[in-house]
């Protein structure tokens, strides 16, 4: 094509074993003439080491979020991606799709946008690059149409991710892809309109291996586990010791659980079930020998983030154990999920994640604002400091007066969904 | 013009139960047992019996209609139209047929030009972050250092006889939207922003000074107009305020440089989750092939071959050898920068008397 620009320094990234998204654009290019002029700004991009877009806001009616917009800088040079934005789209949970559904993105995406999908972004969402301000709206319109569906930035909840859980996974210990869709759906409102302080996002793995990598990267791990014992198959141990050797069980199963809490001698494997602490190595390696319990539901935990902007920080236990089979286990959920939020939008700082909002406050006043008592399983140690506020040795409570709790506890819960 | 007809609002999310392979749909949650046939190929067997083949493909995640229609047709022939994706980005076609295995791979390497890898002990796709590309913040590109770095670990991706699984993230600023990994390459800044008073009157002031984590924002009158000013001397270039105020330019094209984290990960299993740590830093950005990053990318995944135990994850690795001699055995040099400087510095310092000779 005449008005494809030189390429020189992208070229080079079409050496190399590894697939190459400069390829492939580049034969893009050849019916669409932004993808070219989109090259050329990273071109340009790479001799500067500079980059070139500045973001802002563009909302379909009646969203307050799932559109990243970006207009280039330099425009004038490359007027076809002056206007270049991103629509975000839910994606189906476990990234499970049919061809017709993914022919389906490929079509609206070649008739209002520039051909480009990121499958998928950081946050789980299906990337639709490169529509204008005009074509984003009928890019909107046509994914609505199909049943699509778009959101998640700006201070609102953001699309959920989840493992492949029980649609191929013998580890799940629930149903990761059937909890997804229903927290999607049950807040699809926070996820369509920031009113938020910050973003909060739910990471869903249906065992302790947290396959969608949800224990930093997330406000709350959902993360599957099980209290009774682990499922042992001990001709199963037998010959997994026949073909590895029994010295490689007592080193790499045995020696290797944190809590030492297995014994494995005269080719028997024995768990002491009461200090397993679900961590999923041993089944991880003789997934043929042992397996997670039959009384199973997650763990929650809360607080994930990344660094902006104080820091890292992992996430904390808060739940350690809460059955996840039924719709009724399902409502407890989204009913406790409804108290951490009103706690937190009604106390947050603007821009403070839930994590970091916790530290300010401390983890006991979140959790008599959330109104959980406290476990030692959220703890990995007790203080070690002595300045404590016992509140039952306030001259006010010595004097009879009731404990008061942060008054969003005493709001009626909203229950279920559905009946407004 | 009458208003546009909108279409329905608040779909949710897409109904995977339509999408599911049928042997997913089949044996939905009576899975039994799995099995690693080769390298990016597992096998599962449901409770009935029922088997289940998966073949992993690395993807660039950045992919064309073109490509994408490609893939469907080779799900459309092997995979009764249906595939997934994973975490790390990775593609994985499912199909029923055992004897349609091999010439599954044979489509996807030499008809779509993709690997198969990235199952078990193997170093899988490198998640990462939008860069130059697309997003209004990163002062490195993503999709360019990851093809660089996947092109030197392609064997890696292949086969899978590492000590354990490898995980690598990359981040374009110091923002991080990229994910705690085994290794991670991450953009740094080197300076304070340099205010744009002019593009700073377009910014919610309040917000920009309340963004800052150590308070080195404060309001103050520029040219005669409300603005805010830098306390350098607090200031960690951290980059919060410009992703709140484009008139905060905290990049540099002539001083940022690349670092090296180490030791992340975020599975539960054994130690635990952990936090990455930096290995080196001060790496050039050096598009478009970012070949000192490759380097000592490359440099900390053979020392960890070398040295680790099996089932040790890099972290775990560096835990039970220590610090010490996880600088030894790559050559990278422990300065004064790698003790930690900020909120919960004190809880990475040695307080015991332990320490190796």
């Amino acid at each position: 094509m005449s008005d494809f620009p030189d390429t020189p320094l992208l070229d080079q990234l079409e050496d190399g074993p590894w697939p190459s998204f400069v390829t492939d654009l580049k034969r893009l290019a050849q019916t669409k003439a932004a993808v070219g002029q989109l090259l050329g700004q990273l071109e340009k991009s790479y001799g500067n080491r500079w980059n070139y877009w500045t973001g802002t806001v563009l909302n379909l009616k009646g969203y307050g979020g799932g559109v990243l917009a970006r207009y280039s800088d330099i425009g004038e040079e490359f007027p076809q991606v002056a206007q270049f934005h991103t629509v975000r789209v839910i994606e189906p949970p476990g990234y499970v799709y049919s061809t017709d559904a993914l022919r389906e993105l490929c079509d609206i995406s070649e008739e209002h946008s520039s051909g480009i999908l990121q499958l998928h972004g950081m946050t789980g969402d299906i990337l639709m690059l490169g529509s204008d301000n005009e074509s984003t709206h009928a890019a909107g319109e046509a994914l609505m149409n199909k049943g699509w569906d778009i959101g998640g930035s700006g201070g609102a909840m953001r699309t959920l991710s989840c493992c492949i859980g029980p649609a191929r996974c013998e580890m799940s210990c629930y149903d990761t892809l059937g909890l997804t869709k229903f927290l999607t759906d049950t807040f699809i409102s926070e996820l369509h309109r920031p009113e938020f302080p910050y973003k909060f996002k739910f990471k869903l793995s249906g065992c302790a291996n947290d396959c969608a990598n949800s224990m930093m990267r997330s406000d709350m791990p959902i993360i599957g586990t099980w209290r009774d014992n682990i499922k042992i198959d001990q001709d199963e141990v037998t010959r997994f010791a026949k073909v590895h050797g029994e010295q490689f069980v007592s080193d790499n199963v045995a020696g290797r659980c944190p809590t030492r809490c297995i014994s494995y001698g005269g080719g028997v494997l024995e768990i002491d079930d009461d200090n397993c602490v679900h961590c999923m190595h041993c089944i991880n390696v003789m997934h043929s020998a042992l397996r997670p319990g039959d009384d199973r539901g997650v763990t929650l935990l809360i607080g994930g983030k990344r660094s902006l902007k104080i820091g890292d920080m992992f996430s904390s236990l808060l739940v350690p154990f809460m059955k996840m089979n039924t719709q009724e286990d399902w409502d407890e959920l989204v009913a406790l999920v409804r108290r951490i939020w009103e706690f937190w939008t009604e106390y947050a700082l603007e821009h403070e994640r839930v994590g970091e909002f916790i530290d300010r406050i401390s983890m006991t006043s979140f959790l008599d604002g959330i109104g959980l008592e406290a476990d030692p399983r959220m703890v990995s140690e007790p203080r070690a400091n002595s300045y404590i506020k016992f509140e039952e040795y306030s001259t006010g409570r010595m004097h009879g007066e009731p404990h008061k709790k942060p008054n969003v506890v005493d709001r009626e819960v909203i229950g279920p969904e559905g009946d407004g | 013009m009458a208003a546009p007809e909108l279409a329905p609002r608040d779909n949710g999310a897409p109904d995977y139960k339509k999408y599911l392979h049928p042997a997913m749909a089949r044996n939905y949650g009576r899975w039994r047992d799995h099995a690693l046939v080769r390298p990016g190929v597992y096998k599962h067997i449901a409770e009935d019996g029922e088997e289940l083949y998966t073949v992993r493909a690395g993807s660039p995640r950045m992919l064309s209609v073109n490509k994408i229609r490609e893939i469907c047709d080779v799900a459309d022939r092997f995979c009764e139209g249906h595939l997934r994706f994973t975490t790390r980005n990775n593609i994985e076609f499912l199909l029923t047929n055992a004897d349609d295995v091999e010439p599954l791979i044979d489509a996807i390497e030499n008809q779509l030009k993709m690997p198969v890898g990235g199952t078990g002990h193997s170093i899988s796709n490198i998640i990462h972050t939008q860069g130059w590309l697309h997003c209004n913040l990163p002062g490195t590109d993503a999709s360019g250092a990851v093809k660089a770095i996947m092109d030197v670990l392609f064997e890696e991706f292949r086969t899978d006889n590492l000590p354990q699984r490898l995980k690598l993230s990359s981040s374009c600023c110091q923002i991080n939207c990229g994910a705690h990994a085994d290794i991670s390459v991450i953009l740094q800044h080197h300076h304070p922003p340099k205010p744009d008073y002019e593009r700073i009157t377009q910014c919610e002031l309040p917000k920009v000074v309340g963004i800052c984590p150590v308070a080195a924002i404060r309001p103050a009158k520029k040219k005669g107009r409300d603005s805010v000013e830098v306390v350098e001397e607090k200031c960690m270039y951290c980059g919060a305020c410009h992703g709140q105020c484009p008139g905060l330019e905290i990049r540099d094209a002539d001083t940022d440089t690349l670092a090296i984290w180490v030791g992340g990960k975020s599975a539960n299993t054994r130690s635990g989750p952990s936090f990455m740590r930096l290995a080196t830093f001060g790496l050039p950005n050096n598009p478009p092939r970012w070949p000192e990053v490759s380097d000592a990318v490359r440099r900390i995944v053979d020392a960890w071959k070398d040295g680790a135990q099996p089932f040790e994850r890099v972290g775990e690795w560096i835990e039970r050898i220590g610090w010490k001699n996880f600088f030894d055995a790559t050559g990278f040099e422990f300065t004064k920068y790698h003790i930690d400087s900020y909120r919960f510095a004190r809880t990475t310092f040695n307080t015991s008397s332990q320490a190796r000779r």
